[in-house]
């Protein structure tokens, strides 16, 4: 179950950072990925509901992660010493990463949960305009520039962990599968960075350049002028 | 004749290894524990069977330590070489910085310094998870008969995973079974493939179900994978775990 929860919210985050960096294609791009997510395309209007239930979605999902490595972590203070003293003295490279793993899971308990009630409560306040100033003038960017890397650290990690876990070991080629799957885990993890990363300072950028304007929505095609409040 | 410079280098420098030693008697109300340092004169193709031998025999002959078979056979002499599990009478100090430091494996009870009491726990693992062949209707086996023959290939897999000396070394590398006292670890769940493999048991992975189907057991294990870098005997044992829980896993459903 943990692996399954673990495994659901992989997906969404890897799936939810091609969506967020449609931005770096421009905002036209953007406004239709919004769009597609409050089914314009489909009903001919906005249901920014649809938004907040695929948060609560996701939310639910989260919890009951949270909820399933609570059991892991160490509960007692002997467990507790018990861990670290192992931690300190194998340094065991595996061993370590869990660590971090907690370490970002703990993070991303309150990262997380601030993103998605935050998108729960205000599902109609995304677009180019309107997730920029949030991100700018909302000084947003400090979340998501934490809730970035310890995601991606954290998924990465659990991709390693799952694979190894459940993936398609056999005597001959266990070593191999572990070494392919590192350097892939690492290379994942690097792309996402500076994809979500080159996002990040796109919004940023936008949110820099809007801050007169904050509050008005972007609309196709008008380009609004950008310095006016300059 | 004066000597040549040649005749003055020694060929090899032989070093001073500083070996310090975590000591402690629970059997002793007034011992606590503290490290203790010796020194000695490194010699060719040393391990540290040898090193710890000679500490005990010129240096503090109170010096707990396990050794039988000094081969890597027998798994008695299992310790921390540098905070990493491993065996002493198959490590060379040659293969190790100048200072070495020792302690107990941990997750077993401490018999005194280096010697600890792996045979309870592994019992104790035994004796939970079953570890011997079960049959059905024992007392019909016809035992004049000639026994029935195995496949060499299932032969050889069942040799490979008996190759487990217990010697406690996957436990120690293991953060699950350092934190959580229940975990049966790499040697037991090692144990329970090797018996599912075995035609001569009769037991259904319903059966291997109720022993290790739980958080103890095989859905314990966090895949920290401390146990397959630090198995003195390399026991596949990721792939072991990973074949287990899959099996496992379907008999859950
Ligand atoms: C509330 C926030 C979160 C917390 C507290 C948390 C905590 C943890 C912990 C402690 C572990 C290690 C447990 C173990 O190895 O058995 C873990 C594993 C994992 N986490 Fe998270 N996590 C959180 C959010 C996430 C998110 C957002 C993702 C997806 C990107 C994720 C994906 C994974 C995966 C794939 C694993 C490996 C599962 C396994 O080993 O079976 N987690 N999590
Ligand atoms: S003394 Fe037997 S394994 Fe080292």
């Amino acid at each position: 179950m943990q692996g399954l929860s673990g495994l659901l919210l992989v997906l969404f985050v890897w799936a939810h950072m091609f969506f967020e960096s449609s931005i770096l294609l421009g905002k036209d791009a953007m406004l239709w990925v919004t769009h597609m997510f409050e089914g314009v395309h489909v009903f001919g209007e906005p249901y920014p509901q649809l938004v907040s239930a695929a948060a609560l979605v996701v939310f639910l999902l989260l919890a009951l992660h949270a909820g399933l490595a609570l059991r892991r972590l160490p509960a007692r203070a002997r467990e507790y010493r018990a861990i670290h003293t192992h931690l300190r003295s194998i340094h065991h490279a595996d061993t370590t990463v869990w660590y971090v793993q907690v370490v970002t899971g703990f993070a991303l308990f309150f990262l997380a949960s601030a993103h998605l009630i935050q998108v729960m409560l205000q599902p109609d306040a995304i677009g180019p305009y309107a997730s920029s100033d949030r991100i700018w003038s909302g000084r947003f960017w400090i979340l998501y520039a934490l809730l970035l890397i310890t995601v991606h650290v954290h998924a990465g990690a659990g991709f390693y962990r799952l694979v190894m876990k459940w993936g398609p070991l056999t005597a001959a080629n266990a070593a191999a599968l572990r070494r392919r799957t590192r350097t892939l885990a690492i290379f994942i993890v690097g792309f996402f960075l500076l994809l979500g990363g080159a996002s990040l300072a796109t919004y940023m950028k936008i949110g820099y350049e809007h801050r007169a304007l904050v509050g008005e929505r972007y609309v196709p095609g008008s380009h609004a002028d950008l310095n006016g409040g300059e | 004749m004066k000597p040549t410079p040649m005749q003055t280098i020694p060929l090899k420098q032989s070093r001073t290894l500083r070996i310090e030693i975590l000591r402690h008697n629970p059997a002793d109300p007034d011992s606590h524990p503290h490290l203790q340092v010796f020194e000695i004169e490194e010699a060719e193709t040393m391990t540290l069977f040898i090193a710890l031998t000679e500490i005990r025999q010129t240096q503090d002959a109170s010096l707990q330590f396990d050794f039988v078979c000094r081969a890597g056979i027998c798994g008695s002499c299992g310790m921390l070489i540098n905070g990493r599990p491993g065996l002493a009478c198959r490590t060379l100090t040659r293969e190790l910085p100048d200072t070495i430091r020792l302690a107990p494996l941990p997750g077993f009870e401490l018999i005194g310094d280096l010697s600890v009491n792996t045979g309870k726990w592994m019992r104790g693992m035994s004796e939970r998870l079953e570890t011997w062949v079960h049959r059905e209707n024992i007392e019909a086996i016809d035992i004049d008969a000639v026994e029935q023959r195995m496949a060499p290939e299932l032969a050889e897999q069942l040799y490979e995973l008996e190759r487990c000396i217990e010697c406690g070394c996957c436990i120690a590398a293991c953060g699950t079974a350092q934190m959580h006292e229940d975990f049966v670890g790499a040697a037991g769940l090692n144990q329970i493939a090797r018996f599912r493999l075995d035609p001569r048991d009769t037991r259904s992975d319903a059966d291997y179900y109720e022993l290790v189907g739980d958080e103890s057991g095989v859905f314990g294990c966090m895949t920290l994978l401390g146990c397959e870098d630090y198995c003195p005997k390399n026991l596949p044992l990721a792939v072991q775990l990973a074949f287990l829980r899959r099996k496992m896993a379907r008999q859950g459903l």
